[in-house]
């Protein structure tokens, strides 16, 4: 296979616990930790190692959203991409707009051979993209993958569902989105970082890929979950019992 | 009026309970005429227990071999087929549904609303987001059709008793051959459901080793309980993968949680905050589990659970 294509999004950071702003018109970010998509890692890694393995020429990282998410592109980069593309857009895209910007690209690439994106972005929590990118491509989606197994024109991609592990075989185009188990990325070394600024970054400005992004859901308004309060300490065994016993729990 | 299509979770011969929750949050909607769509080899045992679905107005079943495994490509055409009869389709927010939703929603040109916890208006919703750290209140546009997935714990299973009619639809949506399934590993029990279960005991990386799981097993079994884990336990190797409650695991509503050995991260916290009482038992007091649960019992797991057990 000649190219893979990974999504990378620039989502805040998984430690970071969120807060609602006061006048609910969304989450505060300010200052806040931002990441690549934990997902969005292990789908990189992902491509590295198939790459590593000789089947895959090229490992392209892409993201859409604001110029911030250069720093996310070039952490890929340093990780190992052989070069990056930023969908260039101030404004939030839904995830059909975000599976029509990665098959344009698609398209404008040829020759992909495999699109690598996360289960879900852990900010919105969507789990949508992949697919979104699936139906509109026309071709195989393999989501939840715990393991990618390349053979040849094919793939054979387990994944993680309700009831256990399904395994199924998809033809070559196809989109895989990663689960936790798929493995574990690789830590960016400090030289590798200087290496990566030398390497391409491509911004793409969204209005010359002409997308239609489609009938918006609009957030109209956030309130903080409700907190479940401390509860009481009991102090053994015994305690526990009647605490659950006054509950009519046993 | 909404009309509303729901896609059955089944696994070839029984209906998941995942469904009446879905039709539960469905008949939330003002005046909704609710239909199941049930895709199967074999509908017949499926689309009955669908009928009896209290709120269900009438079962539809589209019978084809290639429906024996639950494939999203395989499936979409033959929903967005019957689409445009339809102003809602809903799935459950299982990995059924969020494999098969956002796929029938892309065919029909229009974005998705994952994981409904509410229903404020036909068109107007309240999600998760951010690990549930926030919720939003979501409007989708009114000229176009709602696709949606339910979060099956923010709703109680519509109940039976119900007689819908059951007809058979139209079947010849061309279907892709691109995918195929292969096999499926699923790891039988006798315990209840851990997605539909009452109690629920779980434990995490404090527990140790797959051995040691033992004593969480004994202890649920006392209780009748389901068994669940977190992330680091199943990363461990503990127990397998559909056994992990969180975000990325399955969310759940039991009556009683029992988490042992968990620390208590945001990323588990998120799947068990519709619990009806939560209890922790850590060795450190200082674990954010404690500042979620109803009763917490600071000591070493290995001795508290069997004197628990034996003492129950
Ligand atoms: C994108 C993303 C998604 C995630 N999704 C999930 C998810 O869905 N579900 C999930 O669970 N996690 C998820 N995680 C992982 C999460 O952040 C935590 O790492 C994980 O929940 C920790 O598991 P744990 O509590 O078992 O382990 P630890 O945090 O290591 O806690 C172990 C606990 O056991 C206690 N302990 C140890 N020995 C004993 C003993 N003898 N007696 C009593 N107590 C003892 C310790 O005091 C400690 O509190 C996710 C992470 C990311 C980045
Ligand atoms: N703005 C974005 N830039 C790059 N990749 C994205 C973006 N949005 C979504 N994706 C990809 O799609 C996956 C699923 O996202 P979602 O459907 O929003 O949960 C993410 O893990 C990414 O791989």
């Amino acid at each position: 296979m000649d190219k893979i294509l990974v999504g990378l999004k620039r989502v805040v950071d998984y430690n970071v616990r969120v807060r609602v702003k006061s006048d609910g018109s969304g989450v505060d970010t300010d200052g806040v930790k931002m990441s690549i998509n934990p997902f969005d890692e292990i789908a990189l890694e992902e491509a590295l190692r198939i790459k590593e393995r000789g089947d895959a020429s090229e490992v392209i990282v892409m993201s859409i959203g604001s110029g911030e998410a250069q720093q996310q592109l070039r952490t890929g980069l340093a990780m190992g991409a052989d070069r990056a593309i930023l969908v260039q857009t101030d404004a939030a895209i839904e995830p059909l707009g975000c599976a029509r910007i990665f098959k344009a690209m698609i398209d404008k690439e040829g020759d992909v051979g495999l699109v690598l994106l996360g289960k879900q972005a852990i900010d919105d929590d969507n789990s949508q993209t992949g697919q979104m990118l699936a139906a509109i491509w026309g071709r195989p989606q393999a989501t939840f993958a715990s393991e990618v197994v390349l053979d040849g024109d094919k793939a054979r991609v387990t994944r993680e569902v309700d009831i256990g592990l399904e395994t199924i075989e998809v033809d070559l185009p196809a989109v895989v989105t990663t689960d936790l188990r798929l493995n574990e990325p690789r830590y960016v070394k400090l030289p590798d970082i200087m290496k990566a600024k030398k390497k391409p970054l491509d911004e793409v400005p969204v209005a010359e890929l002409g997308i239609d992004a489609g009938p918006a859901i609009e957030a109209t308004a956030y309130e903080p979950p409700t907190e479940r309060g401390r509860g009481v300490m009991v102090d053994d065994v015994a305690g526990l019992i009647t605490a659950l016993q006054d509950k009519g729990l046993v | 009026m909404s009309k509303i299509l729901i896609i059955a979770e089944h696994n070839g011969s029984e209906l998941n309970p995942s469904t009446a929750k879905t039709v539960a949050c469905a008949a939330e909607i003002d005046g909704a005429e609710v239909h199941v769509a049930v895709l199967a080899a074999n509908a017949a045992a499926i689309a009955s227990a669908a009928a009896e679905v209290d709120g269900v107005n009438k079962v539809l079943t589209i019978e084809r071999s290639e429906n024996e495994h639950p494939l999203a490509a395989v499936l979409a055409p033959q929903i967005v087929a019957m689409a445009d009869a339809y102003s809602h389709i809903f799935g459950p927010s299982t990995t059924f549904g969020k494999d098969l939703m956002p796929h029938v929603a892309a065919l029909l040109g229009v974005n998705q609303i994952s994981d409904i916890m509410s229903v404020t208006g036909s068109h107007t919703f309240k999600r998760p987001v951010y690990a549930g750290n926030a919720i939003v209140t979501v409007s989708a546009a009114t000229d176009a059709t709602v696709v949606a997935t339910v979060r099956t714990a923010s709703f109680s299973a519509a109940g039976g008793g119900n007689s819908a009619p059951i007809e058979a639809a139209d079947s010849n949506a061309d279907i892709p051959s691109h995918t195929r399934f292969v096999s499926l590993q699923s790891g039988k029990t006798d315990r209840p459901d851990l997605q539909t279960a009452a109690k629920v005991v779980s434990g995490g990386r404090g527990v140790g080793s797959s051995e040691n799981f033992g004593i969480i097993y004994a202890l649920a079994d006392k209780l009748g309980a389901g068994v669940g884990a977190s992330r680091a336990a199943v990363d461990a190797g503990y127990v397998p993968n559909e056994m992990q409650v969180g975000q990325t695991g399955k969310i759940i509503a039991p009556d009683l949680y029992i988490a042992i050995g968990i620390s208590g991260a945001i990323q588990h916290l998120t799947g068990i905050k519709d619990a009806g009482t939560i209890v922790a038992i850590n060795k450190d007091e200082e674990a954010p589990i404690f500042e979620v649960a109803d009763i917490g019992l600071v000591g070493d797991l290995f001795q508290i659970i069997p004197e628990l057990t034996d003492a129950l």
